[in-house]
Protein backbone atom coordinates (compact mmCIF):
# COMPACT_ATOMS: atom_id res chain seq x y z
CA UNK A 1 0.00 0.00 0.00
CA UNK A 2 1.29 3.40 -1.00
CA UNK A 3 1.75 5.62 1.79
CA UNK A 4 2.56 9.15 3.28
CA UNK A 5 4.70 10.03 6.35
CA UNK A 6 4.11 12.50 8.82
CA UNK A 7 6.78 12.99 11.82
CA UNK A 8 7.42 9.72 11.18
CA UNK A 9 3.88 8.20 11.39
CA UNK A 10 2.79 6.28 8.23
CA UNK A 11 -0.57 7.36 6.63
CA UNK A 12 -2.37 4.62 4.88
CA UNK A 13 -3.35 5.87 1.10
CA UNK A 14 -6.97 4.48 2.16
CA UNK A 15 -10.27 5.52 3.16
CA UNK A 16 -12.52 5.10 5.70
CA UNK A 17 -16.29 4.47 4.30
CA UNK A 18 -19.24 5.28 6.47
CA UNK A 19 -23.05 4.96 5.86
CA UNK A 20 -26.34 7.22 6.60
CA UNK A 21 -27.75 7.15 9.67
CA UNK A 22 -30.66 8.76 11.62
CA UNK A 23 -29.14 10.67 14.73
CA UNK A 24 -30.84 12.66 17.19
CA UNK A 25 -29.55 14.05 21.01
CA UNK A 26 -30.94 14.80 24.17
CA UNK A 27 -29.73 17.56 26.85
CA UNK A 28 -29.69 15.77 30.23
CA UNK A 29 -29.69 18.41 33.21
CA UNK A 30 -29.32 17.64 36.69
CA UNK A 31 -29.16 19.24 40.14
CA UNK A 32 -25.34 18.37 40.23
CA UNK A 33 -22.54 17.73 37.32
CA UNK A 34 -21.99 14.29 39.54
CA UNK A 35 -25.47 13.04 38.73
CA UNK A 36 -26.09 14.91 35.47
CA UNK A 37 -23.12 12.68 33.74
CA UNK A 38 -24.10 9.77 35.85
CA UNK A 39 -27.93 9.73 33.35
CA UNK A 40 -26.03 10.69 30.78
CA UNK A 41 -23.50 7.19 31.31
CA UNK A 42 -26.61 5.22 31.94
CA UNK A 43 -28.57 5.92 29.22
CA UNK A 44 -25.58 5.73 26.57
CA UNK A 45 -24.89 2.25 27.97
CA UNK A 46 -24.58 -0.90 25.65
CA UNK A 47 -24.91 1.30 22.91
CA UNK A 48 -21.54 0.53 20.68
CA UNK A 49 -23.39 -0.84 17.74
CA UNK A 50 -26.29 -1.09 15.45
CA UNK A 51 -25.14 -4.83 14.97
CA UNK A 52 -27.19 -5.85 18.04
CA UNK A 53 -27.27 -2.43 19.85
CA UNK A 54 -31.05 -0.70 19.41
CA UNK A 55 -28.65 2.60 18.73
CA UNK A 56 -25.31 3.41 19.32
CA UNK A 57 -25.12 6.44 21.58
CA UNK A 58 -22.86 8.78 23.73
CA UNK A 59 -22.00 11.70 25.14
CA UNK A 60 -21.35 14.74 22.81
CA UNK A 61 -19.97 16.92 25.44
CA UNK A 62 -20.96 18.15 28.80
CA UNK A 63 -22.72 21.70 29.42
CA UNK A 64 -22.20 24.29 31.87
CA UNK A 65 -25.50 25.38 33.72
CA UNK A 66 -24.90 28.99 31.40
CA UNK A 67 -25.22 26.62 28.19
CA UNK A 68 -28.90 24.31 29.16
CA UNK A 69 -32.28 25.43 29.22
CA UNK A 70 -32.74 25.21 33.13
CA UNK A 71 -29.87 26.31 34.14
CA UNK A 72 -28.37 23.08 35.53
CA UNK A 73 -25.19 20.96 34.81
CA UNK A 74 -25.85 19.03 31.75
CA UNK A 75 -24.47 16.78 29.52
CA UNK A 76 -25.72 16.00 25.76
CA UNK A 77 -25.73 12.84 24.08
CA UNK A 78 -26.45 11.40 20.95
CA UNK A 79 -28.24 8.58 19.89
CA UNK A 80 -28.01 6.88 16.15
CA UNK A 81 -29.78 3.94 14.41
CA UNK A 82 -30.52 2.78 11.31
CA UNK A 83 -33.93 4.70 11.06
CA UNK A 84 -35.86 7.36 12.29
CA UNK A 85 -38.61 4.89 13.68
CA UNK A 86 -35.76 2.78 15.19
CA UNK A 87 -33.47 6.02 17.29
CA UNK A 88 -37.36 6.68 18.28
CA UNK A 89 -38.14 3.28 20.08
CA UNK A 90 -34.48 3.06 21.35
CA UNK A 91 -34.52 6.97 22.56
CA UNK A 92 -38.04 5.98 24.29
CA UNK A 93 -37.05 3.22 26.18
CA UNK A 94 -33.54 4.37 27.06
CA UNK A 95 -35.29 7.79 28.79
CA UNK A 96 -37.89 5.77 30.10
CA UNK A 97 -35.82 3.03 31.59
CA UNK A 98 -32.58 5.37 32.57
CA UNK A 99 -33.20 9.09 32.79
CA UNK A 100 -37.10 8.95 34.45
CA UNK A 101 -36.06 6.58 36.90
CA UNK A 102 -32.51 8.65 37.86
CA UNK A 103 -32.84 11.30 40.65
CA UNK A 104 -33.39 14.54 39.56
CA UNK A 105 -32.53 14.37 35.51
CA UNK A 106 -34.76 16.92 33.14
CA UNK A 107 -34.59 16.14 29.44
CA UNK A 108 -34.34 18.51 26.57
CA UNK A 109 -34.05 17.76 22.96
CA UNK A 110 -30.69 19.11 21.85
CA UNK A 111 -31.65 20.15 18.13
CA UNK A 112 -34.92 20.89 15.79
CA UNK A 113 -33.73 18.51 13.37
CA UNK A 114 -35.67 17.44 10.13
CA UNK A 115 -38.29 15.67 12.02
CA UNK A 116 -39.72 15.28 15.20
CA UNK A 117 -40.03 11.90 17.00
CA UNK A 118 -42.48 11.32 20.79
CA UNK A 119 -40.12 11.31 23.72
CA UNK A 120 -42.30 13.25 26.64
CA UNK A 121 -45.24 11.98 24.44
CA UNK A 122 -44.75 8.88 25.11
CA UNK A 123 -43.80 8.84 28.63
CA UNK A 124 -45.97 11.21 30.16
CA UNK A 125 -48.68 8.84 30.90
CA UNK A 126 -46.00 7.56 33.56
CA UNK A 127 -48.06 10.46 36.02
CA UNK A 128 -51.18 8.60 35.89
CA UNK A 129 -52.89 11.87 35.31
CA UNK A 130 -51.35 14.07 37.44
CA UNK A 131 -48.89 15.04 34.90
CA UNK A 132 -48.74 18.76 34.02
CA UNK A 133 -48.60 19.94 30.19
CA UNK A 134 -46.68 23.39 29.52
CA UNK A 135 -45.30 25.58 26.46
CA UNK A 136 -42.97 27.84 26.22
CA UNK A 137 -41.24 29.54 23.46
CA UNK A 138 -43.33 26.98 20.85
CA UNK A 139 -41.93 23.66 22.90
CA UNK A 140 -43.91 21.41 24.89
CA UNK A 141 -42.43 20.26 28.07
CA UNK A 142 -44.37 17.21 30.51
CA UNK A 143 -44.21 17.45 33.94
CA UNK A 144 -44.14 14.18 35.49
CA UNK A 145 -45.29 13.67 39.52
CA UNK A 146 -41.89 11.58 40.37
CA UNK A 147 -40.79 10.30 44.17
CA UNK A 148 -37.90 13.00 43.94
CA UNK A 149 -39.69 15.83 42.90
CA UNK A 150 -40.77 16.36 38.97
CA UNK A 151 -39.70 15.00 36.05
CA UNK A 152 -39.79 17.57 33.20
CA UNK A 153 -39.31 16.06 29.93
CA UNK A 154 -39.64 17.90 26.38
CA UNK A 155 -42.78 16.41 24.31
CA UNK A 156 -40.92 16.20 21.22
CA UNK A 157 -37.24 15.12 19.97
CA UNK A 158 -35.89 16.14 16.69
CA UNK A 159 -34.16 14.09 14.40
CA UNK A 160 -31.70 14.60 11.87
CA UNK A 161 -31.72 12.71 9.04
CA UNK A 162 -29.32 12.91 7.05
CA UNK A 163 -26.49 11.59 9.54
CA UNK A 164 -22.95 9.75 9.10
CA UNK A 165 -22.32 6.67 11.26
CA UNK A 166 -18.92 4.63 11.34
CA UNK A 167 -16.28 6.97 10.31
CA UNK A 168 -12.87 4.87 10.89
CA UNK A 169 -9.11 5.50 12.06
CA UNK A 170 -7.10 2.28 12.47
CA UNK A 171 -4.70 2.92 14.54
CA UNK A 172 -1.49 0.67 14.85
CA UNK A 173 1.77 0.45 17.12
CA UNK A 174 4.18 -1.77 18.57
CA UNK A 175 2.54 -2.73 21.67
CA UNK A 176 -0.52 -2.45 23.36
CA UNK A 177 0.33 0.53 25.52
CA UNK A 178 2.10 2.87 22.81
CA UNK A 179 -1.05 2.08 20.41
CA UNK A 180 -3.29 3.02 23.48
CA UNK A 181 -1.66 6.19 23.91
CA UNK A 182 -1.75 7.23 20.87
CA UNK A 183 -5.78 6.03 20.00
CA UNK A 184 -6.86 7.26 23.32
CA UNK A 185 -5.47 10.61 22.29
CA UNK A 186 -6.80 10.34 18.96
CA UNK A 187 -9.87 9.70 21.32
CA UNK A 188 -9.54 12.86 23.50
CA UNK A 189 -9.26 14.90 20.16
CA UNK A 190 -12.15 13.64 18.80
CA UNK A 191 -14.02 14.32 22.09
CA UNK A 192 -13.52 18.35 21.33
CA UNK A 193 -15.21 18.31 18.35
CA UNK A 194 -19.03 19.14 18.58
CA UNK A 195 -21.66 16.76 17.19
CA UNK A 196 -19.71 14.00 17.17
CA UNK A 197 -19.67 10.32 19.41
CA UNK A 198 -17.31 7.28 19.68
CA UNK A 199 -19.56 4.80 20.54
CA UNK A 200 -17.19 2.00 22.03
CA UNK A 201 -15.80 1.70 25.04
CA UNK A 202 -13.58 4.41 26.03
CA UNK A 203 -14.26 5.06 21.86
CA UNK A 204 -12.18 2.66 21.48
CA UNK A 205 -12.64 -0.75 19.80
CA UNK A 206 -10.29 -3.45 19.21
CA UNK A 207 -12.62 -6.25 17.48
CA UNK A 208 -12.59 -4.75 14.35
CA UNK A 209 -14.65 -6.96 11.60
CA UNK A 210 -14.31 -8.16 7.79
CA UNK A 211 -17.72 -8.59 6.10
CA UNK A 212 -18.51 -12.59 5.91
CA UNK A 213 -17.21 -15.69 7.70
CA UNK A 214 -16.06 -19.21 7.84
CA UNK A 215 -19.10 -20.63 9.42
CA UNK A 216 -22.47 -20.52 7.63
CA UNK A 217 -24.78 -17.64 8.71
CA UNK A 218 -22.00 -15.66 10.38
CA UNK A 219 -22.48 -11.92 7.95
CA UNK A 220 -19.19 -10.19 10.02
CA UNK A 221 -15.88 -11.99 11.77
CA UNK A 222 -12.89 -11.13 13.27
CA UNK A 223 -10.68 -9.19 10.81
CA UNK A 224 -7.87 -11.59 10.28
CA UNK A 225 -5.71 -9.03 7.87
CA UNK A 226 -5.41 -6.74 10.74
CA UNK A 227 -4.79 -9.24 13.67
CA UNK A 228 -0.94 -9.09 15.13
CA UNK A 229 -1.37 -13.05 16.05
CA UNK A 230 -1.85 -14.32 12.67
CA UNK A 231 0.40 -11.67 10.90
CA UNK A 232 2.42 -14.97 9.18
CA UNK A 233 -0.69 -17.51 8.69
CA UNK A 234 -3.03 -15.36 6.81
CA UNK A 235 -3.15 -12.66 4.03
CA UNK A 236 -1.80 -10.23 6.77
CA UNK A 237 -2.20 -6.17 6.16
CA UNK A 238 0.56 -5.33 8.71
CA UNK A 239 3.89 -4.63 8.66
CA UNK A 240 6.84 -6.49 10.86
CA UNK A 241 6.78 -3.30 12.79
CA UNK A 242 2.84 -3.37 14.09
CA UNK A 243 1.87 -5.70 17.44
CA UNK A 244 -1.83 -3.76 18.13
CA UNK A 245 -4.28 -2.17 15.92
CA UNK A 246 -7.30 -0.13 17.80
CA UNK A 247 -9.57 1.12 15.97
CA UNK A 248 -11.86 4.43 16.60
CA UNK A 249 -15.30 4.52 15.37
CA UNK A 250 -16.94 8.00 14.59
CA UNK A 251 -20.66 8.31 14.29
CA UNK A 252 -21.27 12.47 13.41
CA UNK A 253 -24.52 14.51 12.90
CA UNK A 254 -22.81 15.35 9.55
CA UNK A 255 -20.57 14.74 7.09
CA UNK A 256 -18.38 17.45 7.55
CA UNK A 257 -18.11 16.93 11.97
CA UNK A 258 -17.16 13.02 11.34
CA UNK A 259 -14.50 15.10 8.54
CA UNK A 260 -13.43 17.27 11.26
CA UNK A 261 -13.08 14.46 14.17
CA UNK A 262 -11.01 12.07 11.95
CA UNK A 263 -8.83 15.26 11.51
CA UNK A 264 -8.48 16.19 14.98
CA UNK A 265 -7.87 12.57 15.78
CA UNK A 266 -5.08 11.75 12.88
CA UNK A 267 -3.38 15.49 13.81
CA UNK A 268 -3.48 14.27 17.83
CA UNK A 269 -2.09 10.70 16.65
CA UNK A 270 0.97 12.44 14.62
CA UNK A 271 1.60 14.51 16.68
CA UNK A 272 2.24 11.88 19.43
CA UNK A 273 4.87 10.77 16.94
CA UNK A 274 5.81 6.73 16.77
CA UNK A 275 8.26 6.64 19.20
CA UNK A 276 5.59 6.40 22.03
CA UNK A 277 2.68 6.16 19.95
CA UNK A 278 1.53 4.87 16.95
CA UNK A 279 3.35 3.50 13.42
CA UNK A 280 0.99 3.69 11.45
CA UNK A 281 -2.81 4.99 10.91
CA UNK A 282 -5.31 3.33 8.73
CA UNK A 283 -9.07 2.90 7.95
CA UNK A 284 -11.32 0.41 7.35
CA UNK A 285 -13.49 0.26 3.92
CA UNK A 286 -15.47 -2.35 2.00
CA UNK A 287 -14.17 -1.23 -1.50
CA UNK A 288 -16.06 1.86 -1.37
CA UNK A 289 -19.68 -0.02 -3.03
CA UNK A 290 -21.31 -0.15 0.33
CA UNK A 291 -21.70 3.48 2.09
CA UNK A 292 -22.12 6.82 0.37
CA UNK A 293 -19.24 8.48 2.42
CA UNK A 294 -15.52 8.10 1.39
CA UNK A 295 -12.86 9.73 4.46
CA UNK A 296 -9.65 9.61 2.61
CA UNK A 297 -6.76 10.25 5.06
CA UNK A 298 -4.72 12.02 2.50
CA UNK A 299 -7.47 14.64 2.76
CA UNK A 300 -7.54 15.13 6.30
CA UNK A 301 -3.77 15.21 6.67
CA UNK A 302 -3.25 19.66 8.43
CA UNK B 1 -36.99 50.41 5.11
CA UNK B 2 -38.72 53.05 7.54
CA UNK B 3 -41.44 51.86 9.37
CA UNK B 4 -45.48 52.94 8.30
CA UNK B 5 -46.47 55.35 10.61
CA UNK B 6 -50.03 56.43 11.13
CA UNK B 7 -49.76 60.13 13.43
CA UNK B 8 -52.90 60.67 15.37
CA UNK B 9 -54.38 64.07 14.02
CA UNK B 10 -56.32 64.97 17.69
CA UNK B 11 -58.31 62.91 19.35
CA UNK B 12 -61.60 60.43 17.92
CA UNK B 13 -64.86 61.94 18.18
CA UNK B 14 -66.12 58.11 18.54
CA UNK B 15 -64.69 54.52 19.29
CA UNK B 16 -62.73 53.29 16.05
CA UNK B 17 -62.48 49.80 15.11
CA UNK B 18 -58.56 49.65 13.44
CA UNK B 19 -59.05 46.11 12.75
CA UNK B 20 -58.75 46.91 9.18
CA UNK B 21 -55.60 47.72 9.66
CA UNK B 22 -53.21 44.74 10.49
CA UNK B 23 -49.97 45.00 9.14
CA UNK B 24 -50.33 42.41 6.49
CA UNK B 25 -53.57 44.19 4.75
CA UNK B 26 -51.78 47.36 4.03
CA UNK B 27 -48.89 45.71 2.14
CA UNK B 28 -48.36 47.02 -0.74
CA UNK B 29 -50.61 49.93 -0.46
CA UNK B 30 -49.65 53.89 -0.74
CA UNK B 31 -49.94 56.56 2.10
CA UNK B 32 -52.86 57.40 0.31
CA UNK B 33 -54.92 54.39 -0.52
CA UNK B 34 -54.97 54.23 3.24
CA UNK B 35 -56.11 57.04 3.75
CA UNK B 36 -59.22 55.91 2.02
CA UNK B 37 -60.13 52.76 4.19
CA UNK B 38 -63.19 52.65 5.63
CA UNK B 39 -63.07 52.19 9.49
CA UNK B 40 -65.82 50.98 11.70
CA UNK B 41 -67.22 53.41 14.23
CA UNK B 42 -69.78 53.96 16.22
CA UNK B 43 -71.71 56.91 15.25
CA UNK B 44 -70.80 58.82 11.89
CA UNK B 45 -68.73 57.10 9.02
CA UNK B 46 -64.87 57.71 9.09
CA UNK B 47 -61.97 56.86 6.87
CA UNK B 48 -58.27 56.49 8.08
CA UNK B 49 -57.73 59.44 6.63
CA UNK B 50 -60.63 61.28 8.87
CA UNK B 51 -58.05 60.82 11.98
CA UNK B 52 -54.69 59.73 11.13
CA UNK B 53 -51.92 61.00 9.01
CA UNK B 54 -50.16 58.45 7.08
CA UNK B 55 -46.24 58.23 6.18
CA UNK B 56 -45.99 55.40 3.73
CA UNK B 57 -43.42 52.76 5.09
CA UNK B 58 -42.72 49.39 5.81
CA UNK B 59 -45.86 47.58 7.33
CA UNK B 60 -43.68 45.08 8.60
CA UNK B 61 -43.28 47.71 11.26
CA UNK B 62 -46.09 49.53 12.01
CA UNK B 63 -45.84 52.32 14.02
CA UNK B 64 -48.68 54.00 15.69
CA UNK B 65 -47.75 57.75 16.69
CA UNK B 66 -50.20 59.03 19.34
CA UNK B 67 -52.73 56.92 21.29
CA UNK B 68 -56.34 57.30 22.86
CA UNK B 69 -58.53 54.59 24.62
CA UNK B 70 -61.05 54.80 21.77
CA UNK B 71 -58.67 52.85 19.28
CA UNK B 72 -60.29 49.63 19.13
CA UNK B 73 -58.71 46.17 17.66
CA UNK B 74 -55.38 47.44 17.31
CA UNK B 75 -53.27 45.02 16.21
CA UNK B 76 -56.12 42.50 16.01
CA UNK B 77 -55.43 38.83 13.89
CA UNK B 78 -51.87 40.07 13.83
CA UNK B 79 -49.40 37.63 11.96
CA UNK B 80 -46.30 36.39 12.36
CA UNK B 81 -43.01 38.80 11.10
CA UNK B 82 -45.47 41.34 11.75
CA UNK B 83 -44.28 44.18 14.51
CA UNK B 84 -46.57 47.42 15.99
CA UNK B 85 -45.36 50.14 18.14
CA UNK B 86 -47.70 52.06 20.03
CA UNK B 87 -47.31 55.32 21.15
CA UNK B 88 -50.03 56.45 23.32
CA UNK B 89 -52.96 54.31 24.79
CA UNK B 90 -55.09 51.88 22.57
CA UNK B 91 -58.63 50.81 23.35
CA UNK B 92 -60.53 47.31 24.10
CA UNK B 93 -59.23 44.53 22.01
CA UNK B 94 -55.45 44.89 21.57
CA UNK B 95 -53.92 41.79 19.78
CA UNK B 96 -57.36 40.41 19.92
CA UNK B 97 -57.01 37.16 18.27
CA UNK B 98 -53.52 37.91 16.76
CA UNK B 99 -51.51 34.84 15.54
CA UNK B 100 -47.91 35.78 15.65
CA UNK B 101 -45.72 39.18 15.40
CA UNK B 102 -44.62 41.76 18.62
CA UNK B 103 -47.06 44.32 19.55
CA UNK B 104 -45.30 46.87 22.03
CA UNK B 105 -47.12 49.91 23.37
CA UNK B 106 -45.60 52.45 25.69
CA UNK B 107 -49.33 53.90 27.11
CA UNK B 108 -51.94 51.96 28.93
CA UNK B 109 -54.64 49.17 27.24
CA UNK B 110 -58.27 48.83 27.46
CA UNK B 111 -59.81 45.60 28.26
CA UNK B 112 -60.06 42.06 27.00
CA UNK B 113 -55.60 42.66 25.31
CA UNK B 114 -54.60 39.78 23.77
CA UNK B 115 -58.03 37.93 24.15
CA UNK B 116 -58.14 34.80 21.96
CA UNK B 117 -54.55 35.42 20.68
CA UNK B 118 -52.88 31.75 19.90
CA UNK B 119 -48.67 33.15 19.16
CA UNK B 120 -46.82 36.39 19.41
CA UNK B 121 -46.11 38.91 21.74
CA UNK B 122 -47.33 42.01 23.81
CA UNK B 123 -45.25 43.95 25.93
CA UNK B 124 -47.22 47.20 27.61
CA UNK B 125 -45.36 49.64 29.40
CA UNK B 126 -48.04 50.71 31.83
CA UNK B 127 -51.27 49.44 32.54
CA UNK B 128 -53.89 47.36 30.99
CA UNK B 129 -58.06 47.09 31.69
CA UNK B 130 -60.50 44.18 33.16
CA UNK B 131 -60.33 40.83 31.05
CA UNK B 132 -56.93 40.54 30.02
CA UNK B 133 -56.37 37.18 28.11
CA UNK B 134 -59.65 36.38 28.73
CA UNK B 135 -62.61 35.22 25.94
CA UNK B 136 -65.15 36.98 24.56
CA UNK B 137 -68.96 35.99 25.85
CA UNK B 138 -70.01 33.39 24.57
CA UNK B 139 -66.46 32.19 23.52
CA UNK B 140 -64.74 29.33 25.13
CA UNK B 141 -61.29 29.60 25.78
CA UNK B 142 -59.11 33.07 26.35
CA UNK B 143 -55.37 33.19 25.32
CA UNK B 144 -54.33 30.06 23.69
CA UNK B 145 -50.10 31.07 23.58
CA UNK B 146 -47.99 33.41 23.14
CA UNK B 147 -46.49 35.70 25.40
CA UNK B 148 -47.85 39.01 27.19
CA UNK B 149 -46.00 41.30 29.46
CA UNK B 150 -47.75 44.06 31.26
CA UNK B 151 -45.32 46.23 32.96
CA UNK B 152 -47.93 48.22 35.25
CA UNK B 153 -50.98 46.80 36.81
CA UNK B 154 -54.22 44.81 35.43
CA UNK B 155 -57.98 44.72 35.81
CA UNK B 156 -60.37 42.43 36.87
CA UNK B 157 -60.66 38.58 35.77
CA UNK B 158 -57.00 38.36 33.80
CA UNK B 159 -55.80 35.54 32.36
CA UNK B 160 -60.02 34.47 32.69
CA UNK B 161 -60.50 30.71 30.84
CA UNK B 162 -56.86 31.61 29.82
CA UNK B 163 -55.91 28.00 27.52
CA UNK B 164 -51.83 28.42 26.81
CA UNK B 165 -49.54 31.06 27.00
CA UNK B 166 -47.97 32.72 29.81
CA UNK B 167 -49.11 36.35 30.91
CA UNK B 168 -46.65 38.33 33.20
CA UNK B 169 -48.35 40.94 35.23
CA UNK B 170 -44.88 43.31 36.98
CA UNK B 171 -47.84 45.27 38.80
CA UNK B 172 -50.78 44.44 40.81
CA UNK B 173 -53.93 42.40 39.60
CA UNK B 174 -57.71 43.13 39.69
CA UNK B 175 -59.77 40.85 41.36
CA UNK B 176 -60.06 37.08 40.43
CA UNK B 177 -57.07 36.78 38.61
CA UNK B 178 -56.95 33.65 36.62
CA UNK B 179 -60.35 32.62 37.07
CA UNK B 180 -61.60 29.45 35.67
CA UNK B 181 -58.36 29.45 33.93
CA UNK B 182 -58.27 26.07 31.92
CA UNK B 183 -53.91 26.04 31.48
CA UNK B 184 -50.98 28.64 30.86
CA UNK B 185 -49.25 30.36 33.31
CA UNK B 186 -49.91 33.83 34.96
CA UNK B 187 -46.62 35.82 36.83
CA UNK B 188 -48.15 38.07 39.17
CA UNK B 189 -45.18 40.38 40.96
CA UNK B 190 -47.53 43.12 42.85
CA UNK B 191 -50.65 42.30 44.71
CA UNK B 192 -53.84 40.50 44.19
CA UNK B 193 -57.06 40.62 45.45
CA UNK B 194 -60.43 38.94 45.24
CA UNK B 195 -60.48 34.98 44.70
CA UNK B 196 -57.61 34.03 42.97
CA UNK B 197 -57.60 31.00 40.91
CA UNK B 198 -60.83 30.92 41.56
CA UNK B 199 -62.12 27.66 39.26
CA UNK B 200 -58.52 27.04 38.31
CA UNK B 201 -58.51 23.91 36.34
CA UNK B 202 -54.71 23.56 35.51
CA UNK B 203 -53.02 26.33 35.11
CA UNK B 204 -50.26 27.72 37.77
CA UNK B 205 -50.44 30.85 39.00
CA UNK B 206 -47.07 32.32 40.33
CA UNK B 207 -47.14 35.10 43.06
CA UNK B 208 -44.18 36.73 44.44
CA UNK B 209 -46.71 37.55 47.50
CA UNK B 210 -48.28 35.24 49.68
CA UNK B 211 -51.68 35.40 50.90
CA UNK B 212 -54.90 33.51 51.90
CA UNK B 213 -55.86 31.32 49.02
CA UNK B 214 -59.06 29.84 50.47
CA UNK B 215 -59.82 26.70 51.35
CA UNK B 216 -59.81 24.98 48.04
CA UNK B 217 -56.19 25.41 47.43
CA UNK B 218 -54.19 22.62 49.21
CA UNK B 219 -50.51 22.60 50.46
CA UNK B 220 -48.25 20.97 48.74
CA UNK B 221 -45.04 21.69 50.62
CA UNK B 222 -41.86 23.41 49.38
CA UNK B 223 -40.05 22.15 45.96
CA UNK B 224 -37.30 22.93 43.87
CA UNK B 225 -39.15 22.70 40.39
CA UNK B 226 -37.25 22.00 37.18
CA UNK B 227 -39.76 23.47 34.70
CA UNK B 228 -39.83 26.68 37.15
CA UNK B 229 -36.06 27.57 36.09
CA UNK B 230 -37.12 26.38 32.42
CA UNK B 231 -39.75 29.58 32.70
CA UNK B 232 -37.32 31.47 34.78
CA UNK B 233 -34.49 31.42 31.95
CA UNK B 234 -37.61 31.55 29.18
CA UNK B 235 -38.55 35.08 30.63
CA UNK B 236 -35.23 36.60 31.59
CA UNK B 237 -35.31 39.05 29.11
CA UNK B 238 -38.73 39.84 29.31
CA UNK B 239 -39.01 40.21 33.01
CA UNK B 240 -35.77 40.49 35.39
CA UNK B 241 -38.51 40.18 38.15
CA UNK B 242 -40.62 37.31 37.16
CA UNK B 243 -37.61 35.01 36.25
CA UNK B 244 -36.02 35.65 39.81
CA UNK B 245 -39.53 34.56 41.23
CA UNK B 246 -39.31 31.46 39.37
CA UNK B 247 -35.63 30.28 40.21
CA UNK B 248 -37.07 30.67 43.85
CA UNK B 249 -38.07 27.44 45.76
CA UNK B 250 -41.28 27.27 45.35
CA UNK B 251 -44.27 26.84 47.76
CA UNK B 252 -46.71 24.86 45.76
CA UNK B 253 -50.50 24.73 46.77
CA UNK B 254 -52.75 22.73 44.48
CA UNK B 255 -55.90 23.48 43.20
CA UNK B 256 -58.83 25.04 42.70
CA UNK B 257 -60.14 21.66 43.98
CA UNK B 258 -63.36 22.86 43.47
CA UNK B 259 -62.78 21.37 39.98
CA UNK B 260 -59.97 19.32 38.80
CA UNK B 261 -57.47 20.22 41.13
CA UNK B 262 -54.39 20.14 38.82
CA UNK B 263 -53.57 23.54 38.67
CA UNK B 264 -51.37 25.30 41.43
CA UNK B 265 -50.08 28.37 43.09
CA UNK B 266 -46.74 28.46 43.54
CA UNK B 267 -44.90 31.31 45.86
CA UNK B 268 -41.57 31.84 47.07
CA UNK B 269 -41.48 29.40 50.07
Amino acid sequence: MSQLTRRGVRIDDSFAEAFPMAGTGLVVTAPTRKWALIAAQTATGYATSVIACDCEAGIDRELSPKETPDGRPGVRILAFGFSTKGVEKALVNRVGQCLLTCPGTAVFSAMDGDVKIKVGDSMRQFGDRWQISKAVDGKRFWRVPVMDGEFLVESQVGVVKKCVGGGNLLVMGEDWDKTMRATEAGVAAIAKVPDTITPFPGGIVRSGSKVGSKYKGMSASTNDAYCPTLRGVTKSALDPDIGCVLEIVIDGLSNEAVADAMRAAIKAIVALGPKNGAKRIGAGNYGGKLGPFHYHLKDLLS
Amino acid sequence: MKPLVLTLRNKPSQRLDLSKLTPDRLLGKSAKEIETIDLATTKVAAKVGDFFKVRAGDPHELRFEGGSERLDFVGAKLLPGYAIQIEGDVGMGLGRQARGGTIKINGDAGAYVASGMTAGRIEIDCDAGDFLAAPFAGELAGMAGGRVIVRGSVGARAGDRLRRGIVVIEGDAGEDLGSRAIAGTIVLIGEASGRLGYLNKRASLVLAQRRDFGPTYVDCGAHQLAFAKLFSRALSEDSRRAARLLSQRLQRYAGDTAVYGKGEILTPA
